[in-house]
């Protein structure tokens, strides 16, 4: 496979609750709103879905609650079956596995995080975190092992012997974690994991989230319904409303050129200038370098800032990690960035 | 949506439910009024409408039995039921029976009573435990209290591995459900001696049969707890459990199983329970034990002895309800990392070494091995003394009590529903099925009213109604008050609520000792028994529904300057209504078992045609007058959850 190959790839992916959706699917001609599918009798959580995700790559699915993106992920992991569409997974058309093979691929490839955890109450933090390896019958020995390497990973050491209830929800979901992490999955779904955790946590847990993945490099797909977790954490943000993706596209490109109102609406009261960054607004300049010290592609406008003020050039190069120039930024429209544009 | 979920099409006025309730409640009316010009067949059920259903169950009975060969089948299992009654028999009481190892010494059962106790709850909860044991031995009760345990002790692991089976069968498949659950709501509503006679047809007399039936008793619940259990754990929790790759079987063995924990014990604690009124009951068919002394001592009024009995049945009782109750709630803990082996054993530890004491002590002592009946304490003097001394200070009160009760209104109040023409009482069920659910509650009570007056036991069936009806009401009318008072202060609350947790544990048998003594063998006591039971359920719903009333609403009612009087009659009591209704119902079912049990007693119901059929194993007869009590406790059933339910939702309570 090659590297630009997606991990999952799905096309034109349904999902309706109701009294016999495929048949009212097969019926169906070009794409009826949610109300239409409401008057009906169905539900539509999630309406004609196409996207992709490539390897390594951190998609975060955001949405309000209802929008669909739960069902998007399970229907990603083949806990809820689609109702029409594809979706393949390293290649392997993930709706045609049998019972065995979809057991095969959960026990080897995937990992799940959930909202409230989802703990054995009668197990320990260890059993816990064993359980999958359990599950696809490594031994006793080796479980343990692996078990304690990930209790580590995510600062539980100390703490294997307790039962959930004991830990705190920080605690309880860093269990979490370190169970969908125990098989070295490729391919790692997170279901709103912070949600459930108060703010101050919140923060601190999303922080040891990206330090994982600097470590691990994951294939992510992330649910969340709060727009600065998805800007924070995200590669790419995909916009769920009513079952549909709204937009999908990196932070930057979503704050910058919002594609409908809805999605317009969320970045309304974003800090603009933390997300954007200089390589967002880099021109090409086809060889014409600007004079002066370049800044780096992956500065955000905010980090900028006094440096915006202070330099009086028009134009100001930009260079990527190797020093290589890529291009240059208007110091205008970078300012109109940080202070909203004269009216 | 919401017009299209009602189950009645849109209301035409003239039809309106409580319009056609009135229609037929006016009727019933009518036909009372007009009895006197009434035809025979409008009063009493005519022959025609009399179907020999009896005959038909005895035939199907005896040709499943017969024909088809089921009697082997039953004989083989009570054969195997047999065999591990004797091992048990041999442990505890020293049967000679295979392994011919018994009986242990009381003290080894004592201490390991004990060690149960305490491991589950703490030191309390053993000496509860080995005390009870300790009485039973000192008492000279053991052998009885044995042969009593060991068929707990069988009948217990049997019935919640059937119940957990079936209830896994009927949460994995909707059929099963569907077929189960109206037998489930039919034998949770018979009386306990519908069960008997079957078996006894089947199995016979004697231990075999009293554990067979104990088992057949004590499974229903054990269903409905696995069911809801499975059902209540959180999907996120099995999607986890899919994610980690999960086999279906793996699923239910690690995810489902022990995460639907608490329900399950839950549900066995009411097998146990369930088994000890059953195993008390089964004297009736010849099962040994503590229930068959009490029964004898009973019938030759010994009040002295069959307390000491009663005590000891309560005993076991709170104990078993107490142990099964703190291992649903007991949660795991941790032992830190390098704990070494015999700290985290030390409660096994303690336990062979308190056993291993107990033994030696047993082979030098014989007393501590077993205390004979010529040994053993008794308190029956002390406590005949007691009971005569108040039944003198008591016996005219309760002369004129009960003179006043038969004369007044026990008799008038029987009269009055005897003279009801049936008709008259269909029109009413109907009316107030009506009113209450629509066309399907006014059609379903209909249907149980009629089909008791179908089966020909329409005079027997009225008596037992009105000797519920008299007793659930003096029951509400003194649990009610009780309710309101203790629900005033949160202490008050809890004790009387743990005294009405451990009197529903008790085997309903046990309620006949007190009123049996002030009362002596009639009516009276009977519907004493029943009202003294019933009131259990009615105290503590009337609690249960005061202080389930949302705080903020009292605040509410508080700020806006209402008197405790006020605060009561318009907020506490029609916000706790449904709630207390619900302890009505039980109050009734608990009323309907009580007055089929106390008919040995005498009385003339259904329960004492139900004692003929146990005693002639009539089948069918004891199946139809069983159905008969059924059906009357369905209706009631069926009328107040409907209300209840309806007015739940009305007030946006849950």
């Amino acid at each position: 496979m090659t590297a630009s190959a997606p991990v999952i790839s799905c096309r034109d992916v349904w999902k309706l609750y109701g009294p016999h959706p495929e048949r009212y699917i097969s019926r169906l001609s070009g794409n009826p709103s949610y109300e239409e599918i409401h008057q009906a009798g169905y539900i539509a959580a999630c309406r004609d879905v196409s996207l992709d995700i490539s390897s390594g790559e951190m998609l975060v699915i955001m949405g309000l609650s209802g929008s669909g993106k739960s069902t998007l992920v399970r229907c990603l992991s083949r806990l809820v079956e689609i109702t029409s569409g594809s979706i393949t997974v390293e290649g392997l058309d993930l709706g045609a596995l049998s019972e065995t093979e979809l057991i095969d691929l959960r026990r080897n490839k995937m990992g799940m995080v959930f909202q409230n955890f989802a703990l054995l109450p009668h197990r320990t933090v260890l059993e816990n975190v064993a359980y999958p390896l359990e599950m696809r019958g490594q031994n006793r020995h080796d479980r343990r092992e692996r078990a304690m390497e990930v209790i580590k990973l995510v600062g539980l050491e100390g703490r294997e012997t307790y039962f959930p209830r004991e830990l705190s929800g920080g605690q309880q979901q860093r269990v979490g974690i370190a169970r969908s992490l125990a098989i070295e999955p490729d391919i790692w779904f997170l279901d709103e994991p912070f949600s459930a955790l108060d703010p101050l946590i919140r923060r601190e847990m999303q922080g040891e989230f990206l330090r994982l993945q600097d470590m691990l490099g994951k294939t992510i797909v992330f649910i969340t319904h709060d727009f600065d977790e998805a800007l924070r954490l995200a590669d790419r943000i995909a916009i769920m409303k009513d079952g549909a993706v709204e937009q999908i596209d990196t932070p930057a490109r979503i704050v910058l050129d919002p594609k409908s109102e809805y999605v317009a609406k969320f970045t309304e009261d974003i800090e603009k200038s933390r997300v954007i960054r200089a390589e967002n607004l880099a021109e090409d300049v086809a060889g014409d370098t600007p004079p002066g010290e370049p800044v780096s592609a992956t500065a955000t406008i905010l980090d900028l800032a006094r440096r915006l003020v202070n330099d009086e050039r028009e134009l100001i190069s930009v260079s990527d990690e190797a020093g290589q120039v890529i291009g240059a930024m208007k110091r205008r429209a970078a300012l109109e960035v940080l202070f909203g544009s004269e009216r | 949506m919401s017009e299209l979920a009602r189950d009645v099409p849109a209301p035409v006025p003239a039809l309106s439910p409580a319009r056609v309730g009135q229609a037929l409640f006016l009727l019933a009316i009518l036909l009372a009024a007009f009895k006197f010009a009434l035809p025979d067949g409008l009063i009493r059920p005519p022959e025609w409408l009399v179907w020999p259903f009896a005959d038909w169950i005895n035939w199907t009975f005896n040709f499943i039995k017969d024909d088809l060969g089921l009697i082997y089948v039953t004989r083989a299992i009570a054969g195997g039921v047999e065999w591990l009654l004797d091992i048990t028999a041999n442990l505890l009481y020293g049967k000679n029976r295979w392994p011919r190892i018994g009986p242990l010494p009381w003290t080894v059962i004592a201490v390991t009573a004990f060690m149960i106790g305490y491991g589950l709850k703490g030191w309390k909860l053993g000496l509860l435990s080995g005390g009870t044991f300790v009485w039973i031995a000192f008492m000279g009760q053991w052998k009885w209290a044995m042969e009593t345990l060991s068929v707990i002790v069988i009948a217990v692991p049997i019935a919640v591995a059937l119940g957990l089976l079936l209830g896994i069968a009927a949460w994995r498949r909707a059929w099963v459900e569907a077929i189960l659950n109206p037998i489930l709501n039919i034998a949770q509503s018979l009386p306990h001696f519908a069960y008997m006679i079957p078996v006894v047809v089947f199995i016979g007399l004697g231990p075999k049969a009293g554990a067979i039936v104990t088992i057949i008793f004590a499974t229903p619940p054990m269903i409905r707890m696995t069911v809801l259990g499975l059902k209540k754990v959180p999907p996120e929790v099995v999607e986890s459990g899919m994610m980690c790759g999960s086999t279906q079987w793996q699923l239910l063995r690690h995810v489902r199983i022990p995460t639907a924990r608490t329900e399950i014990l839950i549900g066995v604690n009411q097998v146990i329970m369930q088994c000890l009124a059953m195993v008390v009951l089964a004297s009736f068919i010849g099962m040994p034990g503590l229930g068959q002394k009490l029964l004898q001592l009973l019938q030759a009024l010994k009040i002295g002895r069959s307390i000491e009995i009663g005590i000891t049945i309560v005993l076991l009782a709170v104990m078993l309800d107490r142990c099964s109750k703190a291992w649903a709630e007991m949660q795991p803990v941790h032992f830190e990392r390098g704990t070494p082996w015999w700290k985290r054993n030390r409660l096994f530890l303690a336990w062979c070494g308190l056993t291993a004491g107990a033994f030696a002590l047993a082979a030098v002592w014989p007393a501590a091995h077993v205390i004979k009946r010529s040994q053993a304490f008794t308190l029956s003097k002390e406590f005949d003394a007691v009971v005569d001394w108040v039944i003198l200070m008591l016996d005219p009160i309760s002369q004129a009590l009960r003179s006043f009760l038969i004369v007044w209104v026990l008799i008038p109040l029987q009269d009055a529903y005897l003279w009801l023409p049936y008709t008259a009482v269909l029109a009413l069920a109907a009316g107030i099925g009506w009113k209450i659910g629509g066309a399907r509650s006014a059609l379903i009570c209909l249907a149980f009213a009629g089909l008791i007056a179908m089966s020909g036991w329409w005079d027997r069936g009225m008596i037992t109604a009105y000797m519920v009806t008299f007793a659930v009401l003096v029951a509400a009318l003194i649990g009610l008050p009780l309710g309101i008072w203790a629900a005033g202060r949160e202490e008050r609350a809890r004790i009387v609520l743990l005294i009405c947790d451990s009197a529903q544990t008790f085997p309903s048998f046990i309620y006949l000792i007190p009123v049996i003594m002030l009362f002596g063998v009639n009516d009276v006591a009977a519907i004493g028994a029943v009202i003294v039971f019933g009131m259990v359920p009615m105290t503590r719903y009337t609690i249960e529904g005061l202080r389930g009333v949302p705080p903020a609403l009292i605040e509410a009612a508080d700020m806006s300057g209402a008197t405790k009087r006020q605060k009561l009659w318009t907020v506490k009591l029609p916000l706790a209504l449904p709630t207390i209704m619900v302890g009505v119902n039980q109050t009734v079912m608990f009323s309907l078992f009580m007055v089929i049990i106390a008919a040995f007693i005498g009385t003339r119901d259904l329960g004492q045609e139900m004692q003929r059929a146990l005693s002639a194993t009539d089948v069918g007869k004891g199946l139809v007058l069983g159905l008969c009590v059924a059906f009357m406790g369905l209706l009631v059933d069926h009328l107040i959850i409907r209300w209840s339910a309806d007015r739940k939702k009305a007030l946006g309570l849950e």
